[in-house]
């Protein structure tokens, strides 16, 4: 039982800590001021979320693995993030696309976490809840204000709509470890997060005169390990020190 | 600073004591205000001889939080206890515990303290209203969500321009 939970968090915190890694690599390289810091000001909060996560995580496994152990120290079949989050960052729209897609899941997804009987979990869905409100905002209106912006704006706006929504319905994915714990109420349902999700979609898309598509083959993989080209450079980078200084600390 | 001193004195002293040295640490990031002001030194306790804090972080990724932590168990030590130092994640801090005094501190330090009633959706989604922290004047405007912290958004006064941070609600 607690090994299903340990893994349903580990892949809740890969989410969050490729997603948190992609938005830090936007850090210098912004388009303005505001935003070098907005991204990784959201990076931040995901990295907490995940530490959180992989600490409570390895707890539950009692292997004594540790949140580096897990953030460094696996391979990458063994992380367990979605598609949407490794997707590397494209230009502007397509980060803030990609950061509304995760937000809008995530924010009913903490708020129904906040009723766990695991109080461990509820605890820091009533943390993360907060945050993910300022996420949810921030990236809803900047897809509002290029999609409804100039000819070149929109244009970039459908681009990464055409690119990422592909990779969306693996959001509602449950895993077989989810499972066991959505029927023993520690985890929410992501299935039942779908019209909620879909309903904030419409209307952010609606003023931002994008129109949702259909779509014929939905992407996925992530949650069972199988990962996309670009997850393998991510990781690089992202592991570099302790696959080049094994066990170093500072 | 307060000098190490033999634990003599009875729990309850003891226990204001310990209160009164974490209490004094100020936040890492704003030092304006200490980890009392801010409400994030959510209990001292005695036990078994050792004085236990308990912290709450104002962000899951807070990166003061273990800088805070550090410094109010040095500060427990210095004033010559067992310390130990315990993160407690829920109940979530909310903007709503800094206190009066705290809120002021940060006006004057030049940062427009929270609006109170962070918990309601309004807040965290209506149109806030947010008065200079220099001339008072409430004809301000939002420059941008995130500021120069995790905790702040950054806002720019139309009367005086003044550029200042904000605290945000959450």
């Amino acid at each position: 039982m607690s090994k299903s939970l340990a893994n349903a968090l580990i892949a809740l915190g890969d989410d969050h800590l490729i997603l948190g890694h992609r938005l830090s690599e936007w850090c210098g390289h912004a388009p303005m001021l505001e935003e070098d810091l907005s991204m990784p000001n959201m990076a931040l909060d995901l990295l907490g979320q995940a530490r959180n996560l992989y600490t409570y995580a390895g707890e539950l496994e009692g292997e004594g693995r540790t949140e580096d152990d897990l953030a460094y120290l696996r391979k990458d079949r063994e992380y367990k993030n979605l598609l949407l989050v490794e997707r590397p960052n494209g230009d502007f729209a397509h980060t803030m696309l990609r950061q509304l897609y995760f937000a809008a899941f995530m924010q009913p997804y903490w708020q129904a976490a906040m009723q766990s009987k695991d109080a461990t979990i509820a605890g820091f869905a009533a943390k993360a809840v907060k945050e993910i409100a300022y996420h949810i905002r921030h990236a809803g209106e900047w897809v509002v204000r290029l999609g409804d912006g100039t000819e070149e704006s929109a244009r970039r706006m459908k681009h990464a709509v055409d690119a990422l929504h592909i990779y969306t319905d693996e959001l509602f994915t449950v895993t077989d470890d989810m499972a066991i714990c959505i029927e023993r109420g520690l985890l929410p349902d992501p299935q039942a997060m779908r019209a909620e999700w879909q309903n904030t979609i419409a209307q952010i898309f609606d003023e931002a005169l994008l129109t949702v598509p259909e779509v014929a083959f939905p992407q996925e993989g992530g949650r069972d390990g199988r990962h996309t080209e670009d997850f393998g450079h991510l990781l690089s980078e992202l592991q570099y020190m302790q696959r080049a200084y094994p066990d170093m600390a500072w | 600073m307060v000098a190490a001193a033999p634990l003599t004195t009875p729990p309850t002293l003891d226990r204001a004591r310990a209160w009164a040295a974490a209490a004094g640490v100020p936040d890492p990031e704003i030092p304006c205000v200490t980890v009392a002001d801010l409400g994030i030194l959510r209990d001292v306790e005695i036990k078994d001889g050792k004085a236990i804090a308990k912290v709450t972080p104002t962000y899951s990724g807070c990166p003061a939080v273990l800088a805070i932590e550090l410094a109010v168990e040095a500060a427990l030590l210095d004033a010559g206890f067992d310390a130990k130092v315990e993160r407690v994640i829920s109940p979530a801090w909310t903007t709503d515990w800094i206190t009066d005094q705290g809120r002021q501190k940060l006006k004057e330090y030049g940062i427009a303290p929270p609006q109170k009633g962070s918990n309601s959706k309004l807040s965290l989604f209506g149109e806030t209203v947010v008065a200079c922290p220099r001339c008072n004047s409430s004809n301000t405007r939002k420059i941008s969500e995130f500021g120069s912290t995790a905790c702040k958004a950054h806002y720019q006064c139309n009367a005086c321009a003044e550029p200042f941070d904000y605290f945000k609600c959450i």
